[in-house]
């Protein structure tokens, strides 16, 4: 069973390393920020799956804990879009009504 | 033994599912389209790989902190999601590829 | 004092799943720490009925098992789209509330965007702007898919949020 857990976590490798790649090529910050919380997602399901390799259950608190650290540095990462000038005051803001074309 | 099984075919379809929310996150065409991708890969794919895990500890307290594992990840996943879309439209990031706007309908309120 | 009683049960049950000891000592230091969260969250006024549903209790597990299903079928639908087996057709679309107070607000808001395929990205005061990844969703959605399985509060709430 050990070795099919290898495997499980090696996917989740090539997962995390696939969002590593679109948050370097991401056009623009919001693909970024999308890329690490998915990263930061499958960090903590490779957490619990390591505490299962190594047989130590203390290990699962460390992927509870990163879970939430994880969704309070995204949203602190879009605050700081949102008020700060961090690569947003480069573009007027665009009003678009929903019935109309973009 | 069947358990081992049952488990091993969670976590293997877990994975399968994480990789092809990698995939999709190269594939789609623009940002809002990226946010669905990564939205399978944070409710099914964290349920399943999950559910195998705890399969494997049977019912104790190492099932139960996987059980709030999956938890916060559910409850917060959807605000994080809310709160990047939301943020990108505000800023003024329009989605590409939409061919017709629907206009707004009304769906029936309950009273 | 319902919503008290119930954050300092589900705090208790947390504390005791998580620390796994069972001598007097720790219970003692779960028991403190629960009523420093209390008095924290008193003095905070966070405690009422937004953060604690108690009153719908029943049906939200009820509307869950429902969600629950339509987030597989979801799931199936979106990973077909992602292998190329289906086509992309990206839709906006704007959705009126099926209930006016806020609470049903974020619950509906939160299951659309829980479910992959559609995310709400703007919330207007009667309506919510959603993104579809698909015609066929974005014509569900317009149907009432969720809407039709949303638990209906009862008129005191109701009246109490407006």
């Amino acid at each position: 069973m050990n070795e099919f857990l290898y495997v499980i976590s090696f996917s989740i490798l090539v997962t995390m390393a696939l969002a590593l790649a679109r948050a370097l090529a991401g056009p623009s910050v919001f693909d970024r920020i999308l890329a690490v919380n998915m990263f930061g997602t499958k960090a903590v399901l490779l957490v619990a799956v390591v505490a299962f390799i190594s047989g130590r259950a203390d290990v699962l608190d460390i992927a509870l804990l990163y879970s939430l650290l994880n969704f309070v540095g995204v949203v602190a990462a879009l605050r700081l879009v949102e008020r700060g000038k961090f690569y947003a005051s480069v573009r007027p803001r665009v009003e678009v009504k929903p019935g109309e074309k973009p | 033994m069947i358990v081992d099984w049952i488990s091993g075919a969670f976590l293997a379809l877990g994975a399968f599912l994480s990789i092809i929310g990698g995939i999709g996150l190269h594939r789609m065409p623009d940002f809002y389209c990226r946010l669905h991708a990564v939205g399978v890969t944070d409710t099914l794919c964290s349920f399943l790989i999950l559910c195998g895990l705890s399969f494997q500890a049977g019912l104790s307290l190492v099932s139960a902190k996987l059980f709030f594992i999956f938890l916060f990840l559910f409850f917060t996943s959807p605000t994080s999601s809310f709160s990047l879309g939301h943020n990108a439209w505000k800023w003024g990031l329009n989605p590409k590829g939409v061919k017709e706007h629907a206009p707004t309908v009304k769906i029936k309120v309950t009273e | 004092m319902m919503h008290y009683f119930s954050l300092a049960s589900l705090l208790m049950i947390l504390w005791l799943l998580l620390s796994g000891h069972y001598n007097p000592l720790m219970i003692g230091f779960g028991v403190v720490s629960v009523l420093i969260t209390l008095l924290l969250s008193h003095r905070m006024r966070v405690i009422d009925e937004e953060s604690h549903p108690v009153h719908l209790t029943g049906d939200l597990f009820k509307y869950w098992a429902v969600l629950v299903y339509k987030i597989f079928q979801a799931n199936i639908d979106v990973v077909l789209r992602i292998i190329g087996v289906r086509p992309i057709e990206p839709q906006l679309i704007r959705i009126p509330f099926p209930q006016q107070d806020d609470l049903s607000k974020v619950i509906y808001a939160n299951s659309i965007t829980l479910t992959p395929g559609s995310a709400s990205i703007e919330i207007y005061p009667d309506s919510v702007l959603v993104h579809t990844i698909s015609k066929e969703g974005a014509q569900a959605l317009i149907e009432g898919e969720l809407a039709d399985i949303f638990p209906i509060q009862q008129d005191e709430h109701n009246g109490k949020q407006s």
